[in-house]
């Protein structure tokens, strides 16, 4: 017999609409409204002030240690934006902006942030989950999210996002798998930002795109400029029409840059060079944005300052609410609370054992 | 009352309770077209078609991460791990998750499912398909933890399961499965998780045990009785977390002596906190040392020297005996 190759045909696209030197091609270019545009950029803008925003009151010791996104808007706030109040979202860490586009306080991320328990409360009108810490595990919700919805005949679509790093775990794979298997309505977007920690991506897997990994699975995937909004949101677009007919999962890589550190805990000085980072910063996707707005006469100068003016002081009053409700709501007999539906009779002993404690402390009365 | 054997007992029970409630989906490895390895799902995929008794890919994690998703959307998925040995691949997704999830969104989201599984050695299996490790799950706060002991309160200890709203490890001893027949109630009927029941009265000695061992320690107090004269309370814990003591304590108030029987290995195994609990309760009332009678410090041996690992009649007789010395 002799040795053929196999035919397999699924081709990976590789997607940008909107480069960073401003060039527009206007064939592929998405069809949004003005306002539907301006909403996007308010998004981005308040994902990287906030950003901003926090990292300074990390470093004055104000909020605890958070994993900063600067860079990665443009690949969150363009998925995002396809998903409707009725779909699921289900985040991993890096994803702040996104979960405010999606409708979280900045106060709660706040409070989540100088580990208040409160703050991962979801709103019982949002269809997000909490953010998953332990790498890629909640992609595996998202496919049984959407089994469900399925199972209950709806047209709702699942979003889980993930990074580099999580495809080398292996309930990365079990996921893509059993979606694929399932038909699952999930859009799996990976923010390819380049950086596991201090792992690069050469270093995390050897394949020459993160999206070619849908063909195994027999999906669809293609592979996007990550800091183009325009080319994030068209594959995203494509990938919920897809899955909202019943058509199954969709693979989507955007490909950006972790711009900052890991988390706040970390040095990225150890492990990689300043001129990548340089790089990379000029391909920014805010200012590319703005560009493009500017070129449509949907933005101006002075538009772009009042929004960010607006956005600032949004910031600053939810900061001082935050500050504010941290002052009151520091009763650690918290901890007890929402860990089964009754809490058992020897938990309850030890919830009255600290309340004790915090009484002889004199400190119980906090919340 | 027909008599069932366990297999055919917890068939009933998934049988029945999804006929009432359309939220419940059962999925994991040859659950479907197989009627699982033990045929503990047998018939279902008949009944209830592709979309409620789903045939997954092999992969442990994917059972119960899917399971997790469907839970927070609404629905009661009852996963089954083939075999407990397997299910490391998936504690990841009960711990970090399923045990979490109400408490880390503060009650928003809850993760109603079950997870069934069988556990234990005797039944000459393969390496990894004999421990018994109900000691990890036991010990993570956010879930419970269930052990039954024969057809009847298994059927109805999975029915309180699968209405459970909180993450339900339902254990079955694999030894039990085909071991013996009970009479079992049509109608459904259930026991509420978190009550251990006593199973023979006995006012000499309190002997504690749960899931396959209930047997073997009935089997000892009724030896104990022929041979000694010693009438043993015997307790049956059914769930191991939420652990409610107060039958123990007052068990052990009675006769000042007491043996607790697990299969699992004796170090911080569920022997430790139970005695712990008793110390804290009753010390004052013991007339001896608690006794340990469990499965070995070491991974269970292969099948042809597994019975030696095995708490046998022969070790629980012996214990209860140097409480007399």
């Amino acid at each position: 017999m002799p040795r053929t190759p196999l035919p397999l045909t699924q081709d990976i696209d590789s997607l940008s609409i909107l480069d960073e030197h401003g060039n527009l091609d206007h064939e592929l270019e998405p069809e949004l409204s003005n306002e539907k545009l301006l909403e996007l950029y308010r998004a981005m803008v308040l994902g990287r002030k906030f950003d901003e925003r926090m990292l300074d009151l990390q470093r004055q010791g104000r909020i605890g240690t958070f994993p900063p996104t600067k860079g990665q808007e443009a690949a969150q706030i363009g998925c995002s934006a396809v998903l409707e109040k009725k779909d699921w979202f289900v985040p991993s860490f890096r994803e702040t902006p996104a979960e405010i586009h999606r409708g979280r306080s900045l106060e709660s991320i706040l409070l989540y942030y100088n580990g208040f328990n409160e703050g991962a409360r979801i709103d019982p009108k949002q269809r997000d989950l909490p953010m998953s810490i332990p790498v890629a595990s909640q992609i595996l919700h998202a496919v049984g999210l959407g089994m469900a919805a399925k199972y209950r005949k709806t047209d709702e679509i699942v979003m889980s996002i993930f990074g580099d790093g999580a495809t080398s775990e292996g309930d990365f794979h079990e996921a893509l798998n059993c979606a694929s298997v399932f038909r699952s309505p999930v859009i799996f977007v990976c923010q390819n930002n380049q950086w596991a920690i201090s792992l690069p991506i050469n270093k995390q897997m050897h394949s020459k795109t993160i999206a070619q990994k849908a063909a195994a699975y027999g999906m669809p995937g293609i592979q996007v400029d990550g800091n183009d909004i325009l080319a994030v949101y068209s594959a995203a677009r494509e990938a919920a029409d897809r899955a909202r007919r019943g058509e199954g999962p969709t693979f989507i890589e955007c490909v950006t840059y972790r711009i900052m550190m890991h988390t706040t805990a970390d040095d990225p000085s150890r492990y990689r060079m300043n001129e990548d980072v340089e790089k990379w910063k000029k391909k920014d996707p805010i200012s590319r944005f703005t560009r493009y707005l500017i070129d449509k006469n949907i933005l101006s100068e002075e538009g772009s300052k009042a929004i960010e003016k607006e956005i600032l002081t949004e910031i600053q009053s939810s900061v001082e609410y935050a500050e504010k409700t941290m002052k009151n709501i520091g009763n650690p007999l918290e901890m007890f609370d929402h860990l089964y539906d009754e809490l058992p009779p020897y938990t309850q002993t030890q919830k009255k054992e600290l309340e004790n404690l915090l009484a002889a402390r004199g400190e119980g009365n906090h919340g | 009352m027909a008599k069932m054997n366990m297999v055919q007992a917890i068939n009933l029970a998934l049988k029945q309770e999804m006929e009432i409630d359309d939220s419940i989906i059962i999925l994991g490895e040859d659950v479907g077209r197989d009627g699982g390895v033990f045929r503990v799902t047998d018939g279902l995929l008949e009944l209830f078609g592709e979309e409620r008794v789903i045939d997954t890919p092999l992969a442990e994690s994917a059972i119960a991460g899917m399971s997790i998703g469907m839970a927070a959307y609404g629905l009661k998925p009852v996963c089954e791990i083939q075999f407990s040995g397997f299910s490391y691949e998936n504690f990841h997704q009960i711990e970090n998750h399923a045990a979490r999830f109400r408490w880390r969104t503060r009650g928003r989201l809850t993760i109603p499912m079950v997870l069934r599984t069988p556990y234990g050695g005797g039944v000459r299996a393969l390496e990894h398909h004999s421990e018994s490790r109900e000691a990890y799950w036991a010990h993570t706060p956010g879930l419970k933890m269930v052990i039954p002991s024969g057809p009847r309160n298994a059927r109805a200890l999975l029915v309180s399961a699968m209405r459970d709203p909180d993450p339900v490890i339902f254990y079955e001893a694999k030894g039990l499965y085909r071991a013996f027949r009970e009479e079992v109630p049509e109608d459904p009927e259930t026991i509420p998780i978190g009550l251990p029941r006593v199973i023979r009265e006995g006012s000499g000695i309190t002997l504690i045990s749960y899931g396959a061992m209930t047997r073997t320690t009935i089997s000892a107090a009724e030896f104990l009785a022929k041979q000694d004269g010693l009438e043993a309370d015997v307790i049956d814990l059914l769930t191991l977390s939420p652990l409610n003591t107060d039958l123990i304590i007052e068990s052990v108030k009675k006769t000042g002596r007491v043996v607790i029987v697990h299969e699992a290995p004796r170090s911080f195994g569920p022997g430790a906190e139970i005695i712990s609990r008793i110390m804290e309760e009753a010390f004052f009332y013991l007339e001896m040392p608690p006794e340990r009678v469990t499965g070995y410090d070491v991974i269970i041996p292969y099948f042809a020297r597994e019975q030696e690992y095995i708490p046998g009649i022969e070790r629980i007789v012996a214990a209860a005996r140097r409480l007399f010395n």
